[in-house]
This record gives C-alpha cells, sequence and structure tokens, in this order.
C-alpha cells in the first residue's frame, strides 16, 4: 500500500544532543504524508521517542529542519502552541490531568485554546467518549480508570483538538497485557479513518497489520524504512535483522 | 486560694478594663497576619513564578538573581533585625503608621518562605503534566495557570497553613517597634499588675485557639480538594 497524500511533515537533517555529549539524533531525514501510519520501531536508545518528541518541539533539534504543513517550525519566529494544536500527542504514561474529570480533561483545551463555548465542546466530547464507550466515565477522575482507559481517554483527548495528525509514545508500554488490545483498537480504528498517524512501539503485530511504513532506528539515525511486509521478511540491514530476531 | 484566683483575675482584666489591652491587641495581631499573609501569598507566587520558570526555560535571568539576592537576604536574618531595620532606617525619617511597617515587614519575610514552598510544590509536578499541556496547544502561562499551578497548590497546601501559623505566632515580636499587638499587650498588663501569671497564660491561650481554628480551617480546605483524588 503506496500512500500518495501531500507531505504533512518534512524533517531535514535533524540532530539533537543533550547536554553536550548524548548524540540523541544523528542527522534524520524524513517526510510523513498525509493519511500514512508510519511506525517507528528500535532498540531503546536509538533516538526514536527523542524523534518523535522532536516533531511537536517537545525535543528542540540542535540542528536541522522540521516543516509541518510547509511551516519550518523549528524557526524561532513561529508560533509553536498553534502548530501543535493541530498535532495531537499520546504519551506512554498518559498524561491526563489527574484534578479534572474526564469530561474536563477533554474539553479543557478546545474552550481555552480553540475558544469553543462550554457547550459545543462538552458536546463534541460525548460524542468522541461514546465513540471508545466510556460515556459513563464522564464526570469519574483519572484515578478511578484503568490503564487502558485511561489511554483510551488520552487519545480521545488529543482527537477534540481535530489535530491533522496523531503521534503516538510506546502508548501500550506501561498498561497490563490484557489492556494492551483495548487501545491498538482504537488505534486501528483511527488508522482506519485515514488519521495520520507517527507511532513509536514495541508491537510488532500493530507494525506490521497498520502500519504503511515501518522505519528502523538505531543509534540516532534511521537506519531502513519500508513497507511493513518488506520490513518483516527481507530486511536489508544487519542491526535490522539482529533487532528483530531478538523481539519476534 | 479560689479567692485569690478570683481576685487575681479581677485585678488583671477587669480592673480598669485591662481586658481591652488583650483584645485591642487581638485586633492589631489579626490585622498584621491577614495583611502579611496576603502580601507574602503574592511576594511568594511571584518569586516561584520566576524561579521556576528560570529553572525550567533559562529565560529571566536578572529577575532570578534579584529573587535569589532577596530569599539569601530574608531567609539569613531574623525576622526582628528586619523588623527593626524596616522601622528605624527605612522608615526612619517618614511618619509611617506601625501597623503598616510590621505588615511590609511580616509580608517580606513570609514571602520568602512562600516562594520556596510554591516552587517545592511546582518541582513536585510530573513533567509530563507540563508536557501533556503544551502538546494540547496551550502556552506556557497557560499551562502553568490550568494544569500545573492548581495540583501543585494542593500539594503545598499543608506546607502553607504551617507557613501562616508561624507568621501568627511571629507576629508577636512587634512589640519591638513599641506596636501593641496581643503579646505586648498581655506585657502591658504584666507591668502594671506585677502578675505574670494571668496575663502571659492568657495571651498563650488566645494564641492557641487561634492556632488550632486555623489549623482546622486548612484541614478541611485540604479535605475538600482531595475530593478529586479519590
Amino acid at each position: 500500500m503506496i500512500t500518495n497524500g501531500e507531505v504533512l511533515i518534512r524533517v531535514e537533517d535533524v540532530h539533537k544532543v543533550f547536554g553536550g555529549a548524548l548524540h540523541a539524533l544523528n542527522g534524520v531525514t524524513t517526510e510523513i504524508r498525509k493519511g500514512e501510519v508510519v511506525v517507528i520501531v528500535g532498540p531503546s536508545g536509538s533516538g526514536k521517542s527523542t524523534f518523535l518528541r522532536s516533531l511537536n518541539l517537545l525535543e528542540v533539534p540542535s540542528s536541522g529542519h522540521i516543516y509541518f504543513e510547509g511551516v519550518d517550525i523549528t524557526d524561532k519566529k513561529v508560533d509553536i502552541d498553534k502548530h501543535r494544536q493541530k498535532m495531537g500527542m499520546v504519551f506512554q504514561h498518559f498524561n491526563l490531568f489527574p484534578h479534572k474529570t474526564i469530561l474536563e480533561n477533554i474539553t479543557l483545551a478546545p474552550i481555552k485554546v480553540r475558544r469553543k463555548s462550554k457547550e459545543e465542546a462538552e458536546k463534541q466530547a460525548m460524542e468522541l467518549l461514546q465513540l471508545v464507550g466510556l460515556e459513563e466515565k464522564a464526570h469519574s477522575y483519572p484515578s478511578q480508570l484503568s490503564g487502558g482507559q485511561k489511554q483510551r481517554i488520552a487519545i480521545v483527548r488529543s482527537l477534540a483538538m481535530e489535530p491533522d495528525v496523531m503521534l503516538f509514545d510506546e502508548p501500550t508500554s506501561a498498561l497490563d497485557p490484557e489492556m494492551v488490545g483495548e487501545v491498538l483498537d482504537l488505534m486501528k480504528q483511527l488508522a482506519k479513518d485515514g488519521m495520520t498517524m507517527v507511532v513509536v512501539t514495541h508491537e510488532m503485530g500493530f507494525a506490521r497489520e497498520v502500519g504503511t511504513r515501518v522505519i528502523f532506528m538505531d543509534a540516532g539515525q534511521i537506519r531502513e524504512e519500508a513497507e511493513p511486509e518488506e520490513f518483516f521478511t527481507d530486511p536489508k540491514e544487519p542491526r535490522l535483522r539482529e533487532f528483530l530476531s531478538k523481539v519476534l | 486560694m479560689l479567692q485569690d484566683l478570683q481576685s487575681k483575675f479581677i485585678n488583671n482584666f477587669i480592673a480598669e478594663d485591662r481586658w481591652k489591652y488583650l483584645t485591642d491587641g487581638l485586633v492589631v495581631t489579626l490585622q498584621i497576619t491577614l495583611c502579611a499573609v496576603i502580601l507574602g501569598i503574592v511576594l511568594g507566587f511571584l518569586v516561584a513564578i520566576v524561579r521556576s520558570t528560570h529553572d525550567r526555560t533559562g529565560k529571566l535571568k536578572i529577575l532570578n538573581a534579584l529573587c535569589n539576592l532577596y530569599l539569601t537576604v530574608i531567609r539569613g536574618t531574623p525576622v526582628v533585625v528586619q523588623l527593626l531595620i524596616i522601622y528605624f532606617v527605612i522608615f526612619g525619617s517618614t511618619d509611617i503608621s506601625k501597623v503598616m511597617v510590621a505588615v511590609l515587614a511580616f509580608g517580606i519575610n513570609s514571602g520568602a518562605y512562600v516562594a520556596e514552598i510554591f516552587r517545592s510544590g511546582i518541582m513536585s509536578i510530573d513533567n509530563g503534566q507540563f508536557e501533556a499541556g503544551r502538546s494540547l496547544g496551550f502556552n506556557y502561562r497557560q499551562t502553568m495557570f490550568y494544569i500545573v499551578m492548581p495540583q501543585a497548590f494542593k500539594n503545598v497546601l499543608p506546607a502553607l497553613g504551617n507557613e501562616f501559623i508561624s507568621l501568627l505566632k511571629e507576629t508577636s515580636v512587634s512589640g519591638y517597634i513599641a506596636l501593641q499587638d496581643l503579646t505586648k499587650g498581655g506585657d502591658i498588663i504584666r507591668s502594671r499588675t506585677y502578675d505574670a501569671f494571668m496575663p502571659l497564660i492568657a495571651v498563650a491561650l488566645i494564641y492557641l485557639v487561634m492556632v488550632l481554628v486555623f489549623s482546622r480551617l486548612v484541614g478541611l480546605l485540604e479535605r475538600r480538594l482531595r475530593n478529586s483524588d479519590h
């Protein structure tokens, strides 16, 4: 499956150095097109999370450029907050706001950032909650939810901002095994609905089944990228072969 | 024995309306404490914002240096000395109300401690909360205001309550600038009746009751805020 959508994110020779010593990203160049589901895999410390987090500038690249919808967001003059509204992000540890109810978690940004009316934001939130079957949790607090439920709410919270792309940073790594499925199912649903997604994960099954392209990162570089079928059956790089032999 | 106590009580509090020293002093103590608490919170909040913004972003270098100087000087010197300096040095040649001087001295003093309490509260919030806010499109200020601060405030409420309790008790040194607060009031009675026991125990009891009431209020507020924790 080749996606020929327009380029949504272009990453040009991005480097990231932590504390002058640790070279987390070592010249990454790639493109994310509309409708793609790009899955990034690699050993821990390979820079895949740093790469994902640099896409919405949670990590500011030390050098290089990142273009989102044609705008160079690494330019200091760019209002990054405006662009982040269009890039949803889901974290490993959910990061729901513990002092807010589920409904407030979802509506806070639409109301305060997008200036939606409370009624409109709540109506939209309830629709999204129905979509994930958690509408009865609207007035609960995050601490009353299971891990899988929290992560589905975190995804819904991002969706409420109507993003053009969703970034997932190991969304199932902190979950109990029996809860991984419900989160992956929701992500599959999103992919089917045409959402552009960039996913850092250890779930090879998801990469194979849902991904349109799989990227292998090692030592801060993209070492191989291919469609899932080719990626898993005919890996070229020795490092990737070694990695796959360990995780499959 | 009982009669002895009774006559002492009458002599210390009833005769010549001496109880008024205590009530008038209590009003002054409460005035100073309340105003100083407000000043301390405002100052402490601003300093904490500057310091944690500097810690997180590296901006506000000069303001941060000023805040550090403030914290070092205030926390490194006794509050009585600060009170005396403000009264005799800074406002030495101006005609300013002593209550105002005390409010300034105790407010500025408390602000330094409140600043560190707020800052520890802000630092206690997981960075993931901050990142979640920013990734949703909130700017730095909105993230602090809607997401970090409310949680930080809840975490520091007990420490803040303790700070106010110590402030209330610290105002008892106001007598150094001849301000007639509760402690000074009791002391004046002592100097009139040559009886130390009754007036000083009365002063101590009044402080104790106020502290107990305030602790209870903080506890109630804490429990209300904890409702979201379950």
